[in-house]
């Protein structure tokens, strides 16, 4: 039927998955679509759109999709025949229903793989969709959710084939996948203690049992203070220059953080490519508004999680030299390195999180503040994957003794 | 095609073409409607909407942080079943006594079909939508302490909100139909208050209109007014005997909108900056839209 249209919502950034399309498959069937191009776009949406965020990317691909018609309304007719033409339809069979529950990513991709190369051989080329007049949605300039480059020669490939080329993209898991998952990947930091104070507000089941069995059967009911966790957090941001690039992803962090109610303490600070005399209170980094690295260190138990959002690049003098700070108007009477090594030092749980790829740490302009840091801390990009493992470092000595 | 109920709006609540196609959609695809947008935007009122229009019972559920999925089943009142086996007068071998269904069971045990709805599913714990999918989708759950499975005799219309205060787990999205109500322009407010209000005098409605908009275009704000705010302060306006004339430039009853004293201050602020010309763009500019 219309599998291009899945493709082209797919293009646009759309993640629609198999669960969605075959509702709206039995949607269609239903006769749900109304009898207008405006019904059937409004079933679409309800349907596969799951966020007001993607409504945009939506309207454009829908609008990129049905630009060929002329008189969108009263023509549904038309619409069904003109979708009949494009590819064969993505067939759903038996076997993928019942396995539709568990369908998971890499199974689609291979369903997906397996059609495409079937496709292969036999794809209508010329396709009016992709072609005419160099229009193709695909392959312009204009428009990239993920932000990747796709060549301008698309007319001769069927729809799929080009909508093959980045159709994997959102499936990356290395992929940073946003709060959220930034959150679930925090939640595991977690340490349990036994509270001192407050009001006795749980159950004790076991003493419970115990002390009816000592009472001969007499229920007495016996209560605790609720445990509650334990974990406190010093956050590190690194808001220099050339962390601007990264700001979506580090917000994200900052976010999925701040939102994370579960700490016992949470303390954010703010620094300038390195860490010297002074960590700042907003990421402005002004000069009249700060809390000394020492009162910091003297002050905050060595329990504290810290963990140091940066991108450990810059120039070698900045970490390495006395009066190395890149601001004008400051010095500094210790190296930089110094500082992160007496931080080190007294934070036993601390790790470093890179929102370079660590693909890139070797040859990077950084590449040798990167190594250098990364002998003092523990370094992880700053990925999903990377989180969860830095979680784990935080949680245990022996883990991050261990590196 | 299977007959579905059809739902239409209800006098007492004005609902957009879009909406009640959405609607429509997840009552006949027998999934969840999730429904987000701005606090005040009829989310909570939609359910009950619904239920009038169709004539059905209307369950709420109302989610707090502290609300647990298994809340929604059945809770099992040990407590009180251990205290009556200390007293004897109850025959405590009759666990059932001591399970009490949740909002989800109660609207599964129901003879006809009801309307449920989960209200501000994202105040609750991250992983609250994923703990109810399994239930949801299957329209029944085991209580494994009477060996009884409690199974929908009819599918609930189940109608989720949220305000957007956390993000929603994908798995549980990809089960509903999902619509986001935007903040209604002009015209629709107007139809919105005419339900509210049926007897306001034109000239008030429309001064206060406008700076109703203008407001909610002041930066900065944490909490612009909305619909229900406008309500209530209509009715002070109506009450307070107020002259029409000078309700944009007195600003009379400014609490009833702005909620937040930040935001009275940053209005304030805003107003003794700016000098006469930036205010009064401002204010052609929302005059624009509403006509
Ligand atoms: N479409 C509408 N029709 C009639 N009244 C509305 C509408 N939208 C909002 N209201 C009014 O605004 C108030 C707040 O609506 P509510 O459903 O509580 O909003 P939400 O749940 O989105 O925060 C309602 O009590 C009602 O008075
Ligand atoms: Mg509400």
């Amino acid at each position: 039927m219309f599998t291009n249209f899945f493709y082209t919502l797919k293009h646009f950034g759309i993640p629609v998955s198999m669960n969605e399309w075959d509702s709206l498959l039995e949607a269609l069937e239903a006769g749900m679509g109304g009898a207008s191009l405006t019904g059937f776009y409004h079933l679409c949406r309800a349907v596969l759109i799951k966020t007001e965020a993607h409504y945009d990317r939506f309207d454009l691909a829908f609008a990129t999709f049905f630009r060929n018609i002329e008189t969108p309304e009263g023509l549904p007719d038309k619409i069904w025949e003109w979708l009949d033409k494009e590819l064969p339809e993505l067939e759903i069979t038996e076997e993928m229903r019942r396995n539709h529950q568990q369908l998971d990513l890499d199974e689609l991709k291979r369903m997906l793989e397996e059609r495409l190369a079937e496709q292969d051989g036999e794809h209508h080329g010329g396709n009016k969709w992709v072609g005419t007049g160099g229009t193709s949605p695909f392959g312009h300039s204009g428009y990239h959710p993920g932000g990747i480059r796709i060549g301008g020669e698309s007319q001769h490939l069927s729809a799929v084939k080009v909508a093959g080329e980045r159709r994997f993209q959102e499936f990356r898991t290395d992929e940073t996948l946003g709060i959220r998952q930034f959150q679930i990947a925090l939640r595991k930091l977690r340490h349990l203690t036994t509270r001192l104070e407050g009001a006795k507000t749980e159950l004790d089941l076991d003493a419970t049992v115990d002390k009816t069995c000592d009472n001969a059967g007499r229920l007495e009911l016996v209560w605790e203070r609720p445990r509650e966790n334990g974990i406190k957090v010093l956050l590190l941001m690194d808001s220099g220059g050339s962390m601007v690039p990264y700001a979506r992803l580090c917000n994200q962090l900052f976010t999925a953080v701040n939102k994370s109610s579960h700490f016992k303490d949470l303390k954010i600070f703010y620094f300038h490519n390195c860490i010297y005399d002074w960590l700042f209170h907003s990421s402005r980094c002004s000069n009249d508004d700060y809390t000394d690295t020492e009162y910091i260190l003297k002050t905050y138990s060595p329990d504290y999680r810290v963990i140091i959002v940066g991108d450990a690049s810059m120039a070698p003098s900045e970490l390495s030299r006395v009066g190395g700070v890149i601001e004008w108007g400051l010095y500094n009477d210790k190296p930089g390195i110094d500082w992160l090594r007496r931080i080190r030092h007294h934070f036993e749980y601390s790790v470093w999180l890179n929102p370079i790829p660590k693909e890139f740490w070797d040859w990077t302009e950084g590449s040798w503040t990167i190594n250098k840091i990364a002998e003092i801390f523990p370094m992880e990009e700053l990925t999903v994957d990377g989180l969860d493992r830095s979680v784990s470092k935080l949680r245990s000595k022996y883990a991050i003794q261990a590196i | 095609m299977a007959k579905y109920d059809m739902y239409n709006g209800s006098s007492d609540y004005i609902v957009s073409d879009e909406l009640r196609n959405s609607v429509n959609i997840a009552i006949a695809l027998q999934k969840p409607l999730l429904i987000k947008g701005e606090p005040g935007t009829g989310k909570t009122m939609l359910a009950q909407s619904i239920a009038d229009s169709l004539g059905k019972n209307l369950l709420i559920w109302n989610i707090k942080s502290t609300t647990k999925a298994q809340e929604g089943l059945y809770v099992y009142d040990t407590v009180q079943r251990l205290y009556d086996s200390q007293f004897g007068d109850h025959d405590v071998a009759d666990i059932k006594q001591y399970i009490k269904l949740g909002k989800l069971g109660e609207a599964f045990n129901y003879e006809e079909q009801v309307v449920l709805l989960i209200d501000e599913i994202d105040k609750a714990d991250l992983e609250f939508p994923n703990d109810l999918l399994w239930e949801l989708d299957q329209m029944s759950f085991y209580i494994p302490e009477t060996k009884e499975t409690v199974t929908a005799k009819n599918r609930p219309i189940v109608i989720v909100t949220s305000n957007a205060e956390k993000e929603l787990p994908d798995a549980f999205l990809r089960r509903c139909i999902f619509h986001y109500i935007a903040f209604p322009d002009p015209e629709g407010m107007e139809k919105i208050i005419r339900v509210h209000h049926p007897k306001l005098e034109k000239k008030l409605l429309e001064q206060a209109m406008e700076t109703f908009y203008m407001l909610r275009e002041v930066p900065h704000l944490q909490k612009r007014p909305s619909t229900s705010e406008l309500i209530d302060w209509l009715q002070a306006l109506v009450v307070g005997g107020i002259n029409p004339n000078t309700i944009k430039s007195e600003l009379p009853f400014l609490g009833v909108l702005l909620k937040k004293n930040e935001d009275l201050d940053t209005l304030l602020n805003g107003l003794y900056k700016k000098s006469q010309t930036q205010s009064r763009t401002v204010i052609s500019s929302s005059l624009n839209r509403y006509r």
